[in-house]
């Protein structure tokens, strides 16, 4: 007779599971991140890669401290640290000191989510919080842009990189002589834009040969990263479609009404951080709505914040603030956009 | 696994009818589809649950120490919410006695000696005109015959064949989904049984006074549809139609939205919106028992998973223990879960003396490594990334309801509709946090109804 099973265990049903687990999804998003990294060292060398992996380590560091200080098994293992690195390091401009992308990357986990209690209790954007902060608190490094593809920019770090702490980053004025084109301005498209109307090829935002943060360059290249989670169904593509079709329609209305002052359509989903925040920042899903009906009303306010900042803010870049809103706002959001259940009755749908 | 393949690949199954949401499950049917039913032996003894089904348990009407025949009743309805039970063996009732169930408490069972030897050729019954008798009479024969959904749920047949007067049935849908990864019974009995199949609907309409019925099954099927469809009577009142496969698809709201786009409202039964819903097993039982003035005394349970060594779909007595089926049909030395049902809404059992009852339509035996529960991850909290939202089938949001739960803010679930849920296990299948959101809900329902039985 066969023998009888040692011992039977019980469990509540259901016995199946989905593969996918956060540690993996997560994962993807670090692969999908890093040929848009790739490219960022590629155009600006060693000081692009020093901050990526500066950013990375605190977050990392950050995340583990906390856990050993709270008495809690280490979260490393789930990789949204390294996302916040990553995604950290490709929003701040090239040549940002270290030392502040340090302590940006500290205050952005700590603050933005491991206050909150860690992975799932973020309100916020994590990366975006320390890009707020470090906006708020090195203005002039966070606005001080360099050139793609500075000659010996692999041999070489941009002189203001390898600031001692709390040092003012040394001036790049001379740096810049010997690396830029005449008639370099040190202007991104978008504050081309805002301040002297001048547009830029969409070609060019497209590959991404303009100046910019180390990350947010090439349109094409983030975009085409994003398919990959969509195609593995990792990520939300209502969420990237929504915000950018809100951007391009209110900026369309804009462009019609005066195109000599308002850019195109175009130019306004493809420069600056618009792809990068609709494909990798605002797909946070922890800080995003959970019901697709939500999805759409946070994506929509995305993109007409980010319109309205571009135009007619201080600023010439907006899509961060309008994210950090659009996280704020997502628990309003989902409540007010609950699923019409299966058979819902008239008087029960207007009830809830 | 490559039929699944091809099932997926084929571009018609988009034009196939569904409803939204749901989860493809890795189907694995295979291993059993193929196999044709299979008597399986009388064990010594059998014990007989009073509590077969939804409602009340039935009442004894033998004594120890009587003998029975195969088929003989043995225990009367207690009420309409109840159904009779039949000696599924000739034998001699032994005592009446508490016995393990596969829900947890221990509960009154008729044990019955099968004698040793005896061939369980006779059989209770004797044939009736069943197309003189009223729709009233039909709906008393089926209690009388002990039918109950064998889809599962194990809910009285006659009462659903008894809908309120208020309320007009024109379409009949027989359930033959099996939306259950691994069960395999729905799929042999359409192929083994379509005669007493289309009969068995044929009695339902006539009892509820449908005109038209349609037999809905998963594409994943097609040679079930194909023997039904060589089976249909000519008056074209009976159809078969195909639809995709998609887990919770035989949840009847389910099929009910994909065959004929009717929406059951919440808390509702169908029959609010003209339709009556059977699953093929219970519906070829009616075909098979009702001309026969017989009870259900048997079921096809499918035997499977990579726990067990021979397996198959076996016509096995009701009230079978389960140590008896799966000694003789042998364990895997690391099989540590018994499933009685199918993989996603199953109960695990903790004795191998439950028996087998009217609802069981499978026994899955899985090893720890079949589970796949990605090692000692435990559970994460959650990301609110709502795939649990896009994948339950009844549009709720289990991602709210899941953290009041955990809060343990019962009542206010209400809002977010906790008793629509009818725990088929997409949210908990989905989520990779691992949070096993059904069982919350399941505590959350009994929670609730406790807290509003104390505010009264």
């Amino acid at each position: 007779m066969p023998s009888e099973p040692s011992h039977i265990e019980l469990r509540t049903s259901p016995h199946m599971r989905d593969t996918a687990n956060v540690a993996m999804i997560m994962r993807n998003v670090v692969y999908a991140l890093l040929p848009v990294c790739a490219y960022s060292v590629y155009q600006f060398g060693v000081s692009a890669l020093a901050l990526l992996v500066v950013c990375t380590i605190v977050c990392v560091g950050t995340e583990q401290l906390f856990c050993a200080l709270s008495g809690k098994q280490s979260t490393t293992g789930d990789w949204s640290a390294v996302i916040t690195g990553l995604l950290l390091a490709l929003t701040l401009p090239p040549a940002f000191p270290l030392w502040m992308a340090a302590v940006a990357a500290f205050f952005g986990l700590a603050v933005g989510k491991l206050f909150f209690g860690g992975i799932g209790y973020n309100v916020m954007n994590p990366a975006l919080v320390g890009r707020a902060f470090a906006q708020a608190a090195f203005t002039v490094p966070m606005t001080t842009w360099t050139p793609a593809m500075a000659p010996g920019r692999f041999t070489e770090f941009i002189p203001s990189t390898l600031t001692r702490p709390f040092m003012t980053p040394a001036p790049v004025n001379e740096w810049l002589g010997r690396v830029a084109a005449d008639g370099f301005t040190g202007a991104t498209p978008l504050a081309l834009m805002k301040f002297e109307q001048v547009s830029t090829d969409a070609v060019q935002l497209l590959t991404g040969s303009v100046m910019g943060s180390a990350g947010e360059t090439s349109a094409l290249l983030i975009f085409l990263c994003g398919l990959y989670l969509i195609f593995r169904k990792m990520m939300n593509w209502r969420i990237t479609f929504s915000i950018l079709l809100s951007a391009y329609l209110l900026s369309g209305l804009f462009y019609l009404i005066n195109p000599d002052v308002y850019p195109d359509p175009m130019f306004t989903i493809l420069a600056g951080g618009l792809m990068l925040g609709a494909v990798f920042m605002a797909t946070d899903m922890v800080a995003s709505p959970e019901t697709n009906r939500g999805i759409w009303i946070y994506g929509a306010l995305i993109g007409v914040l980010t319109v309205i900042i571009r135009l007619f803010g201080g600023l010439n870049e907006g899509v961060m603030y309008a994210i950090l809103l659009g996280n704020a706002a997502s628990p309003l959001i989902t409540r007010i956009s609950q699923p019409r259940i299966h058979g819902a009755t008239r008087k029960e749908t207007t009830a809830s | 696994m490559s039929s699944g393949l091809i099932t997926k690949l084929n571009p018609a199954r988009l034009f196939r009818p569904t409803f939204s949401h749901g989860v493809h499950p890795e189907e694995n049917k295979h291993f059993t589809s193929g196999k044709p039913i299979e008597r399986h032996a009388f064990p010594p003894e059998l014990n007989l649950l009073l509590s077969q089904n939804a409602g009340k348990p039935s009442v004894p009407i033998v004594h120890a120490g009587q003998e029975v025949v195969r088929g003989e009743p043995i225990a009367r309805a207690d009420g309409f919410m109840s159904v009779p039970l039949h000696a599924p063996a000739t034998g001699v009732i032994k005592r009446i006695d508490l016995v393990p169930t596969a829900k947890g408490p221990r509960k009154p069972a008729i044990i019955l000696k099968v004698y040793p030897g005896e061939s369980q050729e006779i059989l209770y019954g004797a044939p009736r005109d069943v197309d003189s008798m009223s729709p009233g009479e039909i709906i008393q024969a089926i209690q009388d015959a002990g039918l109950v959904g064998l889809g599962g749920a194990a809910f009285p047949t006659h009462v659903k064949l008894s809908p309120p007067p208020e309320h007009k049935v024109d379409t009949i849908l027989i359930n033959g989904c099996e939306c259950e990864p691994y069960l395999t019974t729905d799929h042999r009995i359409m192929i083994e049984q379509a005669d007493d199949l289309v009969r068995g609907t044929q009695i339902i309409m006539r009892a509820m006074g449908a005109e038209r019925a349609i037999i809905g099954t998963e594409d994943n099927k097609p040679d079930a549809a194909r023997t039904l469809s060589r089976a249909l009577p000519a008056d074209g009142s009976i159809s078969v139609k195909m639809v995709r496969t998609k887990y919770p698809q035989g949840a009847e709201k389910m099929l009910a939205k994909a065959l004929v786009n009717r929406e059951i409202p919440s808390g509702n039964y169908p029959s609010s919106v003209g339709m009556g819903v059977f699953n093929v097993a219970t519906t070829s039982q009616i075909g098979a028992l009702i001309p026969w003035r017989r009870g259900v005394i048997e079921r096809v349970v499918t035997v499977t998973g990579a726990g067990i060594e021979k397996r198959g779909n076996f016509l096995v007595p009701i009230g079978t223990p389960l140590r008896f089926i799966l000694e003789r049909l042998g364990y895997k030395g690391s099989a540590k879960y018994l499933i009685m049902g199918g993989p996603m809404m199953g109960d695990t059992v903790a004795s191998l003396d439950v028996p087998i009852t009217k609802g069981c339509g499978g026994i899955v035996v899985f090893r720890p490594e079949d589970l796949q529960q990605r090692n000692g991850e435990g559970e994460l909290p959650c990301i609110s990334c709502g795939k649990c939202v896009d994948a339950c089938p009844m549009h709720l949001n289990p991602c709210q309801l899941g953290k009041l739960a955990r809060k343990g803010r019962y009542l206010e679930m209400d809002e977010y509709h906790l008793f629509d849920c009818f725990e088929c296990g997409c949210c908990h299948y989905v989520c990779p946090s691992g949070i096993p959101l059904v069982q919350y809900f399941r505590i959350s329902k009994l929670m609730n109804r406790e807290l509003k039985a104390a505010g009264k």
